[in-house]
Parts: C-alpha cells; sequence; structure tokens
C-alpha cells in the first residue's frame, strides 16, 4: 500500500468506499487547482469564520516567558473546527454531495460541521457518544438549534472512538449523496492531507504575525493533540523553519504517541492505544476532544523523523492552566488546548506560541464540578 | 483445478488443505460435507460464525445442516463493516478472551471436527498489522484455514496477503477486474452498499453486480450482506453460484447448535429446491 507519511496512513476500508475516497481525492485536487475554490474559502473565512484571528501576547499567564498565543478560539463557532468544515463543505457541494455526516467528541466539531451545513442549506447528521453528550450538554444544545440531527452512540466508550466508527459505518451506507465530514486528521487517505490543508492556515497566519510582532520565528510552539488537527494546522506553518521546535501536547490517558504502537484504527495505520494483537485499547482523559486512542498518521511520522516531539499532560494540569489562564489573562480555554498551556511554564526557550484551539464555555461544567 | 472446472460446478474453492485437490469425489465429498460421492450441489452456502468457545461445535452443526464452508470471524474491536449485531457478538468474543492466538486455537479445533470443509476465517487489518501480515496467512493455513478475508483491506493492497476479495455494488469495473485477478477461489459479492445485517429485501444492487463481475472472471461469484431469510437465499443464488449468511447465523448460534443446524438446513433446502 501506497501511505501517506512514510510507514503510517494508507487506506484499511471495506471496498464500498474506496470508489468515494477516489472521488474525493480526485474533487479535492481539482478544488485545490481551481483558484475560485480557494477565493471563495478565504472570502468566507474572512466574512463568515472571522479570519485572520489574533495573535495575543499573553503577559501574566507565564512570568519570564514572551508567550503568544493564536486564538481560533475567536473564530465563529469558538474554535479551530471551522477551517476544516468550511473548507470540506464547499467540497461536498463540488462533489453534489446535499447530505453530511459527522462525527464528534468535545462537539467543536459537531458545532461547526452542523453551522456550516446551515449555511449551505445541506442535511446533517452527527454522531456522538452518550457520555460526550453528558459532558458537553451546551454543543448538544447548539447543534440542536443548527438544525442538525445529533444521534447518540451508546456502545463502547460512548465517546469520539465510537462516534467515529458510527460515522463511517453511515457513510458506507449512504455513500452515493453523502459526505463524511470528518474533524480531525485521521481516517483514510486523502483525509489527513485534507484537513491539514485546511487547518494550515493557523500556522501560516501564526507565522507571519510572529515576525510582525517580535521580528523573529517563535523558538518553540506548542498545541494539543487529540487527533491533531490543530496541531498539524499550526505546524504546517513551521514544519518547515528548523529552528522552530515543534511540541505536541496528548492527554496523559490517551498518549497515542507517548505510548501506543502501529496500529489500524478508522482506515489508516498509526500510533495506536492498542494492546499486542492490535484491539483498540480505551483512551480517558477529562478533555471530551481529546479523549481518542488513534492520532493522524502524519503525527508519529513527524515523531520518529525527530521534527515534533510529543509529551503529555494530566488531567489536573490541564485543569490548573485553565483556571490560571481565566484569572491571568481573562481568557477561558477549552480543556484540550489547556493541557498545551501546563507545558508552558517549564520550557527553557523563552519566546513561545501556542494554539488556542477553542474557548472553554462547554467546559464550564465540567470545571466546576472538579 | 482449473477455473473452467470451478465455474462448471461453483463449489466452495479452493479445498481445505490435505484433500485430494481436484478430484471429483472430494468435490462431491466437500460440497456435501459427508462420505457420499453425489453430484455436485448446485449452489453453495457459507455460514459466518464468531470464534469462541462454542465455535467448533456451531461449525459442526451448520455443515450437518448444509453449511458448505464456514467463515470464522476474528474479532475485532471496531469493525467497521460490521452491523450491531456481529459487532455486539465480537465485544462478547473480546470479553471472553478471543484474541489471535485463542482464534487460531479455535480454527485447529473446528478443523479436526470437519476434515473437509473449506474453513475461512474473516477479519480486519489491526489483527494482521499486529500479528505480521504474512505470518498471520501462514500460521492460519497451518492452523487449518483455507484462505482469508480481511473486510478493511482493498484489492490490490498487500498481495502478498492471499485471500477472497471483496467487491461491492460501487466497485468500478478496473476495480472488480483487480479482484477477481487476485481473489483466491471464489469472490465475495456484497450485495449493497451497507455494513452486514438482515434487511427485509434482497439488495435490487446484486443483478448489477453479478453481471459485471461475471463478465471479468469465471470463478464462482458468492453473494453476502444482507442476506438472512430462506427466500433471499433463494433469490440471491438464482443470480450468483452461493450465498454468505453472517448476521442471522450468529444470532441463531446463540441459541445453541441444535438451532444453528435448523436454520441452516432451511437455507439448504431454499437453495436446492
Amino acid at each position: 500500500m501506497e501511505l501517506t507519511y512514510g510507514e503510517y496512513g494508507g487506506r484499511f476500508v471495506p471496498e464500498t468506499l474506496v470508489p468515494a475516497l477516489d472521488e474525493l481525492e480526485a474533487g479535492w485536487k481539482e478544488a485545490l487547482g481551481d483558484p475560485a475554490y480557494r477565493t471563495e474559502l478565504d472570502d468566507l473565512s474572512r466574512s463568515y469564520g472571522g479570519r485572520p484571528t489574533p495573535l495575543t501576547l499573553a503577559e501574566r499567564f507565564a512570568p519570564g516567558k514572551r508567550l503568544y498565543l493564536k486564538r481560533e478560539d475567536l473564530l465563529h463557532t469558538g474554535a479551530h473546527k471551522l477551517n476544516n468544515a468550511l473548507g470540506q463543505a464547499l467540497l461536498a457541494l463540488r462533489l453534489g454531495k446535499r447530505r453530511i455526516v459527522a462525527e464528534t467528541g468535545a462537539g467543536q466539531h459537531g458545532v461547526a460541521t452542523a453551522t456550516v451545513c446551515a449555511r449551505f442549506g445541506l442535511d446533517c447528521v452527527v454522531y456522538m457518544g452518550s457520555e460526550d453528550m453528558r459532558r458537553q450538554r451546551p454543543n448538544l444544545e447548539r447543534m440542536a438549534l443548527l438544525g442538525a440531527e445529533v444521534r447518540p452512540v451508546e456502545f463502547g466508550t460512548r465517546t469520539l472512538k465510537e462516534a467515529t466508527s458510527e460515522a463511517i459505518r453511515d457513510w458506507i451506507t449512504n455513500v452515493e449523496d453523502t459526505h463524511y465530514l470528518i474533524g480531525s486528521c485521521v481516517g483514510p487517505s486523502p483525509y489527513p492531507e485534507i484537513v491539514r490543508e485546511l487547518q494550515s492556515v493557523i500556522g501560516c497566519e501564526a507565522r507571519e504575525q510572529m515576525l510582525a510582532a517580535e521580528g523573529r520565528l517563535p523558538e518553540v510552539a506548542l498545541a494539543c493533540v487529540g487527533g491533531g488537527s490543530n496541531a498539524i494546522g499550526l505546524f504546517a506553518g513551521l514544519v518547515d523553519d528548523a529552528e522552530v521546535r515543534l511540541v505536541g501536547v496528548e492527554a496523559g490517558g490517551a498518549a497515542s504517541l507517548g505510548s501506543g504502537r502501529p496500529a489500524v484504527l478508522h482506515g489508516s495505520r498509526s500510533s495506536v492505544l492498542a494492546d499486542e494483537d492490535g484491539q483498540v485499547l480505551d483512551a480517558e482523559s477529562i478533555s471530551a476532544g481529546l479523549d481518542y486512542p488513534g492520532v493522524g498518521p502524519e503525527h508519529p511520522f513527524l515523531r520518529d523523523s525527530g521534527r515534533a516531539e510529543y509529551v503529555g499532560a494530566t488531567d489536573e494540569e490541564a485543569l490548573d492552566a485553565f483556571r490560571r489562564l481565566a484569572r491571568t489573562e481573562g481568557i477561558l480555554p477549552a480543556l484540550e488546548p489547556s493541557h498545551a498551556l501546563a507545558r508552558v511554564a517549564e520550557l527553557e526557550e523563552e519566546l513561545v506560541l501556542v494554539c488556542l484551539s477553542g474557548r472553554g464555555d462547554k467546559d464550564l461544567a465540567e470545571v466546576s464540578a472538579r | 483445478m482449473s477455473e473452467q472446472e470451478a465455474a462448471a460446478g461453483p463449489i466452495p474453492n479452493p479445498l481445505p488443505p490435505g484433500g485430494n485437490q481436484g478430484s471429483e469425489e472430494t468435490r462431491a465429498d466437500v460440497s456435501r460435507g459427508r462420505g457420499e460421492t453425489v453430484a455436485v450441489r448446485p449452489k453453495a452456502l457459507a455460514v459466518y460464525l464468531m470464534c469462541g468457545p462454542e465455535a467448533p461445535a456451531l461449525a459442526e452443526a451448520a455443515v450437518q445442516g448444509g453449511a458448505d464452508l464456514v467463515e470464522l470471524g476474528f474479532p475485532f474491536s471496531d469493525p467497521l463493516a460490521d452491523g450491531p449485531v456481529i459487532r455486539r457478538a465480537a465485544e462478547r468474543a473480546l470479553g471472553q478472551g478471543m484474541r489471535t492466538g485463542p482464534c487460531l486455537e479455535c480454527l485447529a479445533a473446528t478443523r479436526e471436527r470437519l476434515p473437509d470443509t473449506p474453513l475461512v476465517p474473516m477479519t480486519y487489518s489491526s489483527l494482521l498489522e499486529a500479528y505480521g501480515w504474512e505470518r498471520f496467512g501462514s500460521d492460519a493455513r497451518s492452523a487449518g484455514a483455507t484462505s482469508l478475508i480481511v473486510a478493511d483491506l482493498p484489492a490490490a493492497e498487500r498481495p502478498e496477503v492471499r485471500r477472497v476479495q471483496l467487491v461491492a455494488p460501487t466497485s468500478t469495473d478496473e476495480r472488480l477486474a483487480v479482484a477477481a485477478a487476485s481473489t483466491e477461489g471464489w469472490l465475495y459479492l456484497v450485495t449493497l452498499t451497507g455494513t452486514t445485517g438482515a434487511r427485509s429485501e434482497l439488495s435490487p444492487a446484486l443483478a448489477g453486480l453479478v453481471a459485471r463481475a461475471r463478465e471479468r472472471t469465471d470463478l464462482p461469484l458468492y453473494a453476502g450482506f444482507g442476506i438472512s431469510t430462506p427466500d433471499q437465499a433463494r433469490a440471491a443464488a438464482e443470480l450468483a453460484d452461493g450465498v454468505v449468511v453472517g448476521t442471522r447465523a450468529v444470532e441463531v448460534a446463540e441459541e445453541g447448535p441444535a438451532a444453528l443446524e435448523k436454520y441452516v438446513a432451511s437455507l439448504r433446502g431454499a437453495l436446492d429446491s
């Protein structure tokens, strides 16, 4: 198999989906080569999404550092997920697909997908684990208001892994008229490449903004990693700048890169929390968005090549960072990027860039309960 | 056996290891599953069962009921091609410790009871990735497997893993040709766009798929997914050379070998009528 990222990636899917992936790949290449697609996406990202998002100097959070936050929390719908949802919705329209299915963990991707479907008049079905429905209630209500049908997933861990499996099963069943709008840089090829490209706006903007603000690039750039889409988007803008250290921060109980092994999950070969027989293990994190035993295949490729490194943060460390950013900067981050914030203080570097991938309103109940 | 012979009598193929490959007697024996030498049955019946402590006895019952081939599911934690019934059966099997090693033992135990029946493990890529792609194939064959099905490994990928290929109504003609050229023994026709599971009607997509596949291969074409009743089996077999029954067999198997034998016999009766 032609794997996309060294020994990672590929297409491990039932035959039913292979022609759809071929069609998607051809449509994606055509879209990338069509200036009209890029122009429409850029216009919408600006006028509807609110791009470019600001770069904020956080002076009180980490004394002794110059910490900049890339403010994806200020994007419409409150997280970086909209970048991908907008781009894929425009792609679905080009492919003539009027029905969208998606999975969601924290609900941010579900909200972004429901939003673009409302905007373009597309039917929208979102699969969400019942455990995540419980702990991310505000996003559930937002999706309903936006006209999406949220289907609970009641088996297994009742979180993102099973929601993703059910979304893929829906796609297998309705592949003729349905686009699967995957929310992270995971899944069979070409999804990881598509999501990376659509999220690369984070890193490209942040690079220019850092140069404008500081006259130099950050010494280190951090992002949280669940499936890994905000991290791959940030890294995409900086990966060619060899002097910039790239650090991904995983949830301690969902460290696919830190303690995983090569396995096949959701259509691609990657580093997965799995046992020695290839059975996928349960992840566990306070953060629904990071609570996933797999990761996009480009991340283990970057890890193995040494270009990026991956560390962990515990639930408690993330909660501490969440509270600290609220009190010192007046910003409520989502629990997901709170993991990246938790690793800032101990860095040797002074000039630090963190992707603040989403806002924390959705997490208030979970944080208050602790 | 040449492809021509296989096409003339659509029986399970290839034959199990150790059999007298290719002789008329063996073919008849295999299709009957007992010692009699009779005419080759017109249509083949494959039954899917999940590996587990009861699987060898259940497989024997299925053959007593008239199954020509048994697929043995090696469970995976995240089976994308499967509907709720087989997914739950996989969860139960994993809960009973049915990892790759015990599944191979289950296969060997089934082979002991059924020396002449083709046995085909059906699983997912992650198990092969963990076990070693080629090692999995060779160890499965040593344990008695006739071939292999990997539900999430498209044709043309990993050609070193010899297996029965699947094609679906969405498969292009080009992909049908690739699958037909690389499949081992027979071609698995997924009758519908969807996951495994019983449906109220036989998929209308099957006829077109059979016609397109028939243009590209003389190998037997077995139709599976969404076939659960004798009527559906008969209708599918009017188009294809055989049928695969999974979900309903897994459900009935929970009631024990006697119930399974009776259910399989009802399918056999419909195919032979």
